[in-house]
């Protein structure tokens, strides 16, 4: 018979060290997420009509959508910083013989969100 | 200790990672839009509604819908683990299922617009 063996390791072991809650920040980021996607579905099914679509708009105006939407943000930057980041260790780029340089590969994703975003913004402001 | 082959799971890592990115890409934007734009009067209510509305807008918001929700469903359920809450991370089929179920209504809401 065989059993599992765990090592016991206490539920606050990522408010032990700055890296470890710096982890843990940025994989509940994915809450902040979910939460934009339950915007997002609920601006579709109000877009339906006009009446249900107002009650979504005076929503986004009041002072705690405005907080949440300020939450989210933060959160959704983290993401995309963390995640910018992670990008030269899961695209590793070779040139010839020589591998590209990992600040190239981040700094290149880090234009690419700019002009998205500038895009965007442009497009439906 | 036997255990069998994880077929799905390469899925759900590709999923993971495609909305991973997206959202990287194009979420600050979108807050910003609803956040910032609308709030401040950058934005009407009828312009807000015709790109909702708009064929492509709402292909593009359900495609967002569905990378993002199975992103969140990958990522969160492996944090729950992570917290010390194995029993409920290891259900996968709650998360994987709860943005299927999610997806499916945004996808539902832009058909019969």
């Amino acid at each position: 018979m065989t059993t599992e063996l765990t090592r016991p390791l206490p539920r606050s072991w990522w408010l032990q060290k700055s890296p470890y809650f710096q982890f843990m920040i940025r994989e509940l980021t994915s809450l902040a997420v979910l939460a934009y996607s339950s915007l997002i579905v609920w601006a579709l099914w109000s877009a339906n009509d006009k009446g249900p679509f107002s009650t979504f708009f005076d929503f986004l105006e009041t002072p705690l959508s405005v907080w949440l939407h300020m939450l989210v943000l933060v959160a959704a930057l983290y993401h995309t910083g963390s995640w910018i980041a992670l990008t030269p260790k899961v695209m590793v780029l070779w040139q010839d013989d020589e591998q590209v340089d990992p600040d190239l590969i981040a700094g290149a994703n880090g234009i690419l969100f700019l002009a998205i975003t500038g895009v965007l913004l442009w497009l439906v402001l | 200790m036997k255990s069998k082959p994880d077929r799905p799971a390469p899925l759900f890592w590709l999923l993971f990672a495609g909305g991973g990115t997206a959202s990287a890409m194009i979420l600050p934007a979108l807050v910003f839009i609803t956040g910032i734009a609308v709030p401040a009067g950058w934005l009407s209510q009828n312009d807000l509604l015709a790109l909702v509305r708009n064929p492509i807008g709402r292909v593009v918001l359900v495609g967002l819908v569905f990378l993002f929700l199975f992103h969140w469903a990958h990522r969160f359920r492996y944090a729950l683990v992570d917290l010390g809450l194995r029993g409920l991370g290891s259900q996968g089929w709650l998360f994987y299922g709860a943005a299927a179920v999610g997806t499916l209504l945004a996808g539902l809401a832009a058909v019969r617009m």
